[in-house]
């Protein structure tokens, strides 16, 4: 197969191409590579590309796949990794210096399970540092820019990964949501992104960011693409207590063009102020779609969504200041030079090994926890946290999903967000209940802006409904394309 | 004249749990591996490392929290404590504050003043962190992570001591507890039981409690009493020179035998402890409660009750016995093999004690089994071997554990009760002494008691003396 075709397929249709022997994952792995040669120094989607270990890796799965040792519907297929899972010998940097220089000696449990499935890891993903940003402008290792229109940025903070499926240098990337880290940077860069249900894919490996609201999913070029990729990694993971006993993760089952009645509700207060028109234009056009194939659409009141963004980033910054404790320079990473004593090295290595958006985080959330404004800020986002989640309850009582906007705009140009931290922290307003409230959410392309900018459609279903999530997108994307 | 002062004393008791396992990965917790040997990305603090809860633990607490009287948490929680210092590779230590898994119990203790009843505020199960090695030499310090998440609980009493004494028989109360349901050997010179002692004192008859201090680093009783006598004098000093106590925690220098200021309230670090969100509640079901409940093995009080009534040996036996595990079960299991309990009891009491004291060892070092215990009890009632062999083969099975059938036939310890080998030997005694003979005869009952001992040594102490003294009334 020529390799310019070969990039045009989706992950499923490659994995089917090399198993009916019309490719290899060797070539599919080669014109991967070539692909990041030729726009990688444009895009910067990598930290790191594992070029020599990809080509071995696609050799050997290639082997198993032709002895019959392998037959997954992925088995061959070039992927990429965002660079806060950790990857045995692969450096792991959460984009940050201050964690230099660390190699794992283990490998996070999502991506254990996708090498195990034959799947050919071509590299770690660029992010905002630690992932806390909406834009990858927060890494250390430059911006990542959005395939799209090279001055705008991909989204985040999954921007490298959601960058580099667009870009066709991997045909799909495992990303992580802890606020619509995933979904964003797919609505921007118009690929498709899922954030499964809190506890169907396992942490452990992740460097953890908001441990109680951190998700990996897929980002794909297809709804089928990420029901599969959602299939092999959705499983029970004994080290990571917080990881789910689910019988229904045959996700691909649920591939069926067909909404016949099914009830989507519109949350009004999704429409108000911030959003762009041609962002909502486009949505309620998808609705209409929708509509149109079968589905009840209807408008309802959410209530509640002004309070989301300030309980996720309380609970979220929180979480934070104590998760990334760890990295004080005694162990691995960043140490600052020649500093005299104990404390004075604590405090240098972390002041010049953490970028300014982690540090206002970490103040943010060390602020929140502290004695005597605990019950103010943290314990009140929590019960902000369970009314938000009481809140969908009712919606879900009455919708078998959710639909509306991924976020407020199309994506900005370079350097406009990080001015106004707070005009992109309201940024995440679509997507962050989704994850407060543990729900599963989609987002997938529904057009574009008249500069040519993709625009993404979300749909969020009940806890567990990712079926009927991938069946009403799937049924959306396979209508759009006739 | 100095005014008369109460000491008020609660005590936070950290135990180290018997796990094979440490708390929230599978490492092991053995004692003395090669530094950082028994670590895994969890226990020492890695990216994307997550702990999970070692069912063992919740076992070990939950069975500590039913014998001293606690209500259980069925709905608890972990929470992390933020503190940087290298020893904890997180820099937070998994603790519990908000739910602790017991609250709300009590032991009885007993001391001089009779009974009396300390109440425990709260158990809570928690991580221990690593070791600091400061290398003198290279100038530099070095971290081993073996012990880092090794389980603990931490037993929080009510503030109801008012005495060293009270503290002493609180701590051997808890720790004759833990031992019994085997949740950890509780040493405190090794560590695996260790104290902090928190002391006010007010004048006699008043109501509210005076400015504590805690007083930590206590590895032995002696300190934890010394630390007591002098905390009490230090602030009863201050108080009398009409200065105030400050609170702070102290450090104890057990070499010097004075405390010194560690850190006051005011540098007290704020440790925003909240949940740890990468741990799910623990729901704790009435199925779990009934299996930890019917796994209790029968504790001190209820075992000094049953002994009362079963066996007829002397309250005091039954308190020393009572009082270590270990004895408690030696004994048990050699009645069982069918030895009369008082005879068991005095091996016990006696020869045991005296030859633990001698060799400064632990009742739990007891090296002989019931078995061969029973089985010199055996010898020693159908008068194959006399006390003094008794004694004998007593002190080679507290050595070695030997069988005392065996010792006694390869050593020629058994007796001569066979009555012409024994005439002859009494016959040569009579000839020999014949002062004595005379006195026994003249009314002296003394005298026959110096035959009988001739004949014993005469036969090197292998006779049976009443069968000696039979012997001679008879002929004399």
């Amino acid at each position: 197969m020529e390799k310019t075709q070969i990039l045009q397929l989706s992950a499923v249709e490659l994995g089917r191409a090399i198993r009916e022997g019309r490719t290899t994952a060797v070539e599919a792995t080669e014109a991967v590579l070539e692909q990041i040669e030729k726009t990688e120094e444009q895009y910067n989607c990598y930290i790191t590309v594992a070029r020599e270990r990809a080509l071995e890796q696609a050799a050997q799965v290639q082997g198993k796949i032709e002895s019959g040792e392998l037959t997954g519907p992925l088995a061959g297929v070039p992927a990429a990794v965002k660079d806060n899972m950790c990857t045995e010998g692969i450096p792991t940097t959460c984009a940050s210096r201050m964690l230099e220089g660390f190699v794992p000696g283990y490998t996070c449990e999502a991506v254990r399970r996708l090498e195990q499935a034959g799947v050919i890891l071509v590299g770690k993903t660029n992010m905002d540092e630690f992932a806390m940003g909406s834009t990858t402008e927060t890494s250390a290792f430059g911006v990542t820019r959005n395939p799209h229109n090279p001055r705008h940025v991909p989204g985040g903070s999954s921007g490298g990964s959601a960058a580099a499926v667009a870009a066709g240098e991997c045909f799909f990337a495992l990303g992580s949501d802890t606020g619509g880290s995933i979904r964003q940077p797919a609505s921007h860069c118009g690929v498709v992104g899922m954030k499964p249900t809190y506890g169907t894919v396992s942490r452990y490996g992740l460097v953890a960011y908001g441990s109680s609201l951190d998700q990996i999913g897929p980002l794909g070029k297809t709804v089928e693409d990420c029901a599969a990729v959602l299939e092999l990694i959705a499983a029970h993971d004994e080290k990571d207590s917080t990881s789910l006993c689910r019988q229904d993760v045959d996700f691909t089952a649920a591939l069926k063009r067909d909404v016949e009645g099914m009830r989507i509700g519109i949350p009004r207060d999704y429409f108000g102020e911030g959003l762009e028109e041609e962002v909502a234009a486009a949505v309620r056009f998808a609705a209409e779609e929708l509509r149109i194939c079968g589905a009840v659409v209807e408008e309802f009141d959410l209530s509640l969504v002004e309070y989301a963004i300030p309980a996720y980033y309380t609970i979220a910054a929180a979480e934070a200041s104590s998760n990334l404790e760890r990295f004080d320079g005694v162990k691995y990473g960043y140490r600052a030079k020649d500093a005299e004593g104990l404390h004075q090295m604590y405090r240098r290595s972390r002041s010049e090994g953490f970028g300014p958006e982690v540090k206002r985080r970490i103040m943010l959330g060390s602020f929140v926890l502290s004695s005597g404004y605990y019950d103010a800020y943290y314990l009140k986002a929590l019960k902000v946290k369970a009314l938000i989640k009481k809140a969908f309850d009712s919606a879900f009582a009455r919708y078998d999903c959710v639909l509306g906007p991924v976020a407020p705009t199309t994506a900005p140009r370079l350097g406009e967000s990080l001015t106004d931290s707070l005009r992109m922290y309201l940024g995440d307003i679509y997507t962050i209940s989704v994850n407060l409230a543990g729900l599963p959410g989609i987002s997938l392309p529904c057009g574009t802006d008249s500069r040519g900018l993709p625009i993404g459609l979300q749909l969020i279903g009940d806890c567990f409904a990712e079926k009927k999530l991938l069946q009403a997108a799937y049924t959306f994307e396979q209508s759009r394309e006739g | 004249m100095r005014k008369e002062y109460e000491t008020v004393i609660g005590l936070e008791v950290h135990v180290e749990l018997a796990t094979r396992t440490k708390i929230f990965c599978g490492c092991s917790t053995a004692f003395g591996g090669r530094p950082n040997s028994h670590t895994c990305p969890v226990c020492t603090g890695m990216p994307g490392a997550l702990p999970v809860l070692n069912r063992k633990v919740l076992e070990h607490a939950v069975a500590v929290g039913l014998a001293t009287n606690c209500r259980i948490t069925r709905y608890c929680r972990f929470d992390r404590k933020n503190y940087f210092y290298p020893d904890n590779p997180q820099n937070y230590q998994i603790s519990q504050l908000y739910l602790p898994v017991c609250r709300n119990g009590y032991v009885e203790i007993e001391t001089g003043d009779g009974g009396k009843r300390v109440g425990i505020h709260e158990i809570h199960m928690e991580e221990d962190a690593g070791k600091l090695l400061h290398d003198e030499w290279q100038g530099c310090t070095l971290v081993d992570y073996n012990r880092s998440g090794v389980p603990l609980i931490e037993i929080v009493s009510e503030p109801d001591m008012r005495s060293a004494e009270e503290v002493i028989a609180y701590l051997e109360k808890l720790r004759l507890i833990i031992q019994y349901l085997g949740a950890s050997d509780c040493k405190l010179q090794e560590g695996s039981m260790r104290a902090d002692v928190n002391l006010s004192v007010r004048e006699a008859g008043t109501a509210e409690f005076g400015t504590r201090t805690e007083m930590k680093n206590l590895n032995s009783f002696r300190s934890i009493t010394r630390a007591i006598e002098g905390e009490r004098e230090r602030q009863i000093d201050l108080l009398e020179a009409g200065e105030k106590v400050v609170q702070e925690t102290r450090r104890w220098d057990e070499a010097k035998e004075v405390s010194y200021s560690m850190r006051s309230k005011e540098d007290a670090q704020d440790y925003r402890y909240f949940p740890d969100p990468d741990l799910t509640p623990v729901c704790i079901s009435e199925e779990f409660l009934e299996e930890i409940k019917s796994r209790q093995p029968e504790l001190p009080s209820e075992k000094r009750k049953r002994y009362r009534e079963q066996f007829e040996i002397p309250d005091y036996d039954i308190q020393i016995i009572t009082g270590s595990k270990h004895l408690a079960d030696l004994f048990e299991a050699t009645v069982e093999l069918g030895a009369q309990p008082k005879k068991v009891s005095n091996w016990l009491m006696g020869e045991t004690l005296r030859l633990l004291k001698e060799k400064e060892l632990d009742p739990e070092e007891i090296r002989f089994s019931p078995e061969h215990l029973a089985a010199l009890i055996a010898l020693s009632e159908s008068r194959a071997i006399n006390s003094n062999a008794a004694k004998q083969v007593f002190e080679a099975m507290f050595e070695e554990d030997v069988d005392p059938e065996a010792y006694v036939k390869e050593k020629g310890l058994g007796m001569v009760s066979d009555e012409n080998a024994l005439r002859v030997t009494v016959e040569q005694v009579i000839a020999a002494n014949p002062q004595s003979v005379e006195d026994y005869l003249g009314g002296k009952e003394r005298a026959l008691g110096f035959l009988v001992g001739q004949t014993m040594k005469a036969m090197k102490g292998k006779a049976d003396p009443a069968a000696a003294g039979r012997l001679l009334k008879e002929l004399l």
